[in-house]
């Protein structure tokens, strides 16, 4: 009985003693995220959805802390996917509130990452759960999968360049769940019927939307005007 | 043949019926842009409704580029209506005055009359939809500003660049100049066979109202016919806003999805147009001309 009750407290302490170090290992990478205060960036964006005709398209972004992010398309309209307002790791790990688990090993693109789980301690967070990559001797999150309560679960992928001292990324892989999209033909004034009907399996592939977003020429904390975040 | 045309040009200009067109369709684009202008956004929200589900959109959406395009949607199925008003009149409208005899005393052959009367209709039509060019799409522009042009057709949408946009409502222009001319063509051709206006002005709009609902119906019994309608082809304006993509569903910039689509139905117009005009020719040529 006495060994028993040992055992079990030996595997509590064991995963207490875990979830600390991935705590720990996270803190690590938002202490890295934190030498940024603010960034404006130049960029290229590319929408992969189903429904969506649209062409690159030059953008701007700025992102200030703790959490402002804006992605903006000079003069133009861009479309971001919902819930992605924070398509940066800043954001995702903006604040201190959360549990870190440990949960094994993966490769990302040829870099062993470890996995580790946030859970968030606010019961009002958005956010469900984030699944971080984290390539540990880099101190960089190579992809992060957050489910959220509204906006369902987004996936991003990091690559890193010159600016990876920042933790800043050189291109970021947005995947998301689309909905079905649908106007009745009365409201958009088509009365040909030209289109052809897609598949089931076109049907199953078109779920799945991808933004794409290569930065280019980041300013880092030189100052953004708030100004800048309203829309 | 050029005096001809101006002294047709001249008795069009003169009827005030003439000028009916113009004021309605001012009073349409402006009434449209008043509207939009007070709660532009409360429309695009209700637009967004669909695509809000997946997506955020951030930028000007109610620009004058998506003003113009909707009220070209709006317009292009009414203006035949106020094209036949003028059209379906040549010839029935000289009938109906008992002028039409006096006009063939003239040393001009019936076929040089007959094209210089289409001639001055077609310069009437042009000018009728540059004048929704000046209101619709400039006038926005002004009102509105410029931006991308953001399409919510049926089941996808389409973005056009703001620098892409332009060159693809000069071509809508000139096809709807075509179309709207076959429709002048259709009206001139009716002209012939009445001795007043009302007849062929009706009829022209009968024959409009009843192909386009045969060629918006999805019956397949009539989907055989629908190629040969030139009502079809009236709304390929549309082909000029929608972006070809390629194999990583990018879409090309300066690209139309289906340029053949705009090219068949410039031909069908085409030929409806020679058609019309050259039946009116023939029968008109045979025809013993009383009044």
């Amino acid at each position: 009985m006495y060994k028993i009750f040992l055992l079990i407290v030996g595997f509590q302490i064991s995963i207490f003693v875990q979830a600390q170090d991935m705590t720990a290992l996270v803190m690590k990478v938002k202490t890295k995220l934190d030498q940024v205060n603010n960034y404006e960036a130049d960029g290229n964006m590319k929408t992969d959805v189903s429904f969506i005709k649209a062409p690159v398209g030059k953008v701007k972004i700025y992102f200030k802390k703790p959490n402002k992010f804006r992605l903006k398309k000079e003069g133009g309209i861009s479309l971001l996917p919902k819930g992605g307002v924070s398509v940066n790791m800043s954001s995702v790990i903006a604040t201190n509130d959360f549990v870190a688990l440990a949960s094994g090993e993966s490769i990302v693109n040829g870099t062993t990452c470890k996995i580790v789980k946030l859970l968030p301690i606010n019961e009002a967070s958005e956010i469900v759960l984030t699944t971080l990559y984290i390539d540990e001797p880099n101190l960089l999150v190579r992809k992060a999968i957050t489910t959220t309560k509204e906006n369902g679960t987004y996936e991003m992928e990091m690559n890193y360049g010159v600016f990876a001292k920042y933790g800043l990324p050189e291109k970021v892989i947005f995947s998301f769940n689309t909905k079905d999209y649908k106007l009745p033909k009365g409201i958009t004034l088509e009365f040909d019927d030209n289109e052809k009907a897609l598949s089931d399996a076109q049907k199953l592939k078109n779920k799945k939307g991808r933004v794409e977003i290569t930065y280019t020429n980041y300013i880092i904390n030189k100052g953004i005007a708030d100004a800048i975040f309203v829309k | 043949m050029l005096t001809l045309i101006q002294i047709e040009l001249y008795k069009i200009f003169r009827r005030p019926r003439t000028y009916i067109a113009f004021g309605a369709i001012a009073a349409l684009i402006l009434i449209i842009q008043f509207g939009l202008k007070l709660d532009g956004k409360s429309y695009s929200d209700f637009l967004m409704k669909d695509i809000g589900g997946s997506m955020v959109i951030d930028g000007n959406i109610i620009n004058g580029y998506l003003i113009c395009y909707i009220m070209l949607q709006l317009l292009l199925v009414h203006v035949p209506l106020l094209v036949a008003l003028i059209a379906a009149d040549m010839i029935s409208g000289e009938a109906n005055m008992g002028t039409l005899r006096l006009l063939l005393s003239k040393p001009y052959s019936r076929t040089e009359l007959l094209l210089a009367k289409f001639l001055a209709a077609t310069v009437y039509t042009i000018m009728l939809l540059i004048w929704l060019a000046i209101l619709a799409l400039f006038l926005s522009m002004w009102i509105f500003g410029l931006g991308d042009l953001f399409l919510m057709k049926s089941s996808y949408v389409v973005l056009i660049n703001q620098n892409d946009v332009f060159w693809r409502y000069a071509g809508a222009f000139v096809f709807a100049a075509l179309a709207m001319v076959t429709v002048a063509a259709l009206g001139f051709f009716l002209s012939i066979f009445a001795e007043n206006s009302i007849g062929p002005i009706v009829a022209t709009m009968s024959f409009i109202v009843f192909f386009t609902i045969l060629s918006t119906l999805n019956i397949p019994i009539f989907n055989v016919l629908k190629p040969y309608l030139f009502t079809t082809h009236l709304i390929s304006w549309k082909e000029f806003f929608d972006l070809k993509v390629n194999d990583a569903n990018e879409a090309i910039i300066g690209s139309i999805q289906n340029p053949q689509r705009i090219i068949t139905s410039a031909l069908v117009l085409l030929l409806h147009i020679i058609g019309f005009v050259g039946g009116a020719i023939f029968i008109f040529n045979k025809k013993d001309v009383l009044s």
